[in-house]
């Protein structure tokens, strides 16, 4: 069953467009990762499916609800943290819990019981008094994952709930979103800029740039894709190399980008040594190659053309992100 | 009540009393206006065709000024809430935005109405009396429209604004004048004609009028007038605040 559907949703900014025409289902139970620099329109994205933001065109239903016209019946079924904070500082732990769950209708006695179990899950149950201007940065996104909870939704949205925190807390919450995807059958949909933190977490990743879905399949078949390997010759003779690769067959693809040139091929190790004997025939000379299994950095690049870190510096994309903005 | 209103409600009691230099601040204004004022005013001056004396006179106006006060600063309180975060939790939850726009300002009317009694309370101690309880009935409701009617328009307010920086202005250009040009510190019936004029178009008159009726049984406007008047006010206010605060976008 799936437990979203989102057909060729778009959304508009004015002549912006932040979103375009992308279309994706979510299974039950699934994690789903949408992947992309920021800017892409992972977050607008998420908040047309929470309800908060009126998409320009396009139908998305969640729970079988329909978002632009059962808004409560999709506001029931999801939880979601956002980006930033969205906690009242000057009360505690415990009543931001407690406010949440009479805002979803959930009753005083199961309030009682679950506010303190689900503080004690994300390893908070020993501060449930203090205010929460007194809580670090990691402690809030634990709060509010636990607040995401409380009511019991099917399904849970993470925007970059790691961003900003340390390796170790971002270890720990990586934990609880498994923890809860295969224990509470939770699905889960999670925005991020980590490439690696996708790879490990999610069942399937979409990876989005400029508004659009540009691939969509688990980690490994989007690896698969760009075919075998990956080489990255370091040189300053970048076009010269990519041009005496042109006719080579068993490359899958051949990139210039960001002072190297990057090749896929099945059976880098055995490859590699052609590619240089070529290079050393017109005279480009090497500084320094590197060979790895594809990452979802490799893919990105693959299907983009550009990392993910060339992509955020572009000054469009600033310009974007600011437009999101307002 | 919706489970919305009484949370929303319940959150600004709950922030009221937490933040105890808060309350002291917001009552310091307004102590420092019956004091000097009154004190220095007093010798001076007596309320002509009542007998009065400026003290007594002026301690409804400062009670109406400690209830302005302290409910316009709720109603922008929003745009705290929209700052820090706060707004989107209540904007996403499965409840209307009129349930949240009703919950803060009952919220927001009832710390004004609490930061009034307790200017009450002080009155007693350089002069003021208690006034009857039909008076005090009568004082509490026009306390409660104006609590309700300025609560309103500062959420009004605040869904239009971006952020904190117009408030100072809102300040400045618009409370206190309806707090200079209302009454509350000078007697009506006298008053230069363009003063007057002025006054009687301001809704915050027939506020200070009316708890001032309540509490020495005079006042420069009939109290049933004030009445009708602050109350078309205050149903205007709600809806005002009530249309901008559903066009809020987070």
């Amino acid at each position: 069953m799936d437990t979203i559907e989102v057909e060729k949703l778009s959304k508009k900014f004015g002549e912006l467009v932040a979103v375009n025409d992308i279309s994706f289902t979510v299974k039950e139970g699934e994690i789903f990762g949408l992947l992309g620099p920021n800017g892409a329109g992972k977050t607008t994205t998420l908040s047309i499916l929470t309800t908060l933001l009126p998409p320009s065109s396009g139908k998305s239903f969640v729970n079988n609800f329909d978002v632009e016209t059962d808004k409560d019946n999709v506001r029931k079924s999801i939880g979601m943290v956002f980006q930033d904070p969205t906690l009242d500082d000057e009360l505690t732990a415990y009543e931001n819990m407690d406010f949440h769950g009479r805002l979803y209708g959930v009753s005083k006695e199961i309030r009682k019981s679950k506010v303190i179990s689900l503080l004690k899950l994300v390893e908070l149950g020993d501060r449930k008094d203090s205010l929460v201007k007194t809580f670090s940065g990691g402690m809030k996104r634990r709060l509010e994952i636990a607040r995401g909870l409380l009511h019991e939704p099917k399904v849970l949205f993470l925007d970059e709930p790691t961003l900003g925190l340390d390796p170790q807390t971002r270890n720990k919450i990586w934990e609880y979103i498994k923890k809860l995807n295969q224990e509470k059958k939770i699905t889960i949909i999670y925005t991020t800029h980590y490439m690696d933190e996708a790879d490990k977490l999610c069942n399937r990743i979409a990876i989005i740039d400029h508004g659009k879905i540009i691939a969509l399949d688990t980690s490994q078949s989007l690896k698969n894709k760009i075919g075998g390997d990956v080489i990255i010759i370091k040189t300053t003779d970048q076009k010269k190399l990519s041009h005496s690769l042109k006719d080579c067959k068993w490359c899958e693809s051949v990139r210039v980008h960001d002072g190297s040139v990057t090749i896929n091929v099945h059976n880098a190790s055995k490859r590699v040594v052609e590619i240089v004997n070529l290079a050393e025939k017109n005279k480009v000379k090497i500084d320094d190659i590197i060979i790895h299994e594809p990452s979802l950095e490799d893919v990105f690049l693959y299907f983009t053309g550009k990392t993910i870190r060339e992509q955020e510096a572009s000054g469009i994309d600033n310009l974007r992100k600011r437009m999101m903005r307002r | 009540m919706s489970s919305a209103v009484d949370t929303l409600w319940l959150r600004t009691i709950i922030r009221y009393f937490r933040s105890k230099s808060r309350i002291i601040e917001s009552l310091a204004t307004p102590l420092f206006f019956l004091l000097i004022l009154g004190f220095g005013l007093n010798s001076v001056s007596t309320i002509p065709g009542t007998g009065h004396s400026f003290i007594i006179f002026l301690i409804p106006g400062i009670i109406t000024m400690a209830v302005l006060f302290t409910s316009v600063f709720s109603g922008i309180q929003i745009i705290w809430d929209r700052q820090f975060g706060f707004l989107k939790e209540t904007l996403i939850a499965p409840v209307s935005r009129n349930s949240i726009m009703i919950g803060q300002t009952l919220g927001g009317a009832t710390t004004a109405i609490i930061e009034g009694m307790i200017i009450l309370v002080l009155s007693l101690f350089i002069g003021g009396s208690f006034p009857s309880v039909l008076g005090f009935l009568i004082a509490i409701s026009f306390m409660v429209l104006i609590s309700i009617s300025f609560t309103s328009l500062g959420i009004a307010i605040a869904s239009r604004m971006e952020d904190m920086y117009g408030f100072q202005m809102i300040m400045n250009f618009l409370i206190m004048p309806i707090f200079f040009l209302s009454g509350a510190l000078f007697p009506l019936t006298n008053a230069p004609t363009v003063l007057k004029a002025i006054a009687y178009v301001n809704p915050l008159t027939y506020g200070v009028e009316g708890i001032r009726y309540g509490f020495l049984g005079v006042s420069a406007i009939n109290p049933l007038i004030s009445f009708a008047v602050l109350t078309g006010f205050c149903i205007i206010m709600v809806f005002l605040g009530g249309y901008l605060f559903n066009k809020l976008k987070v």
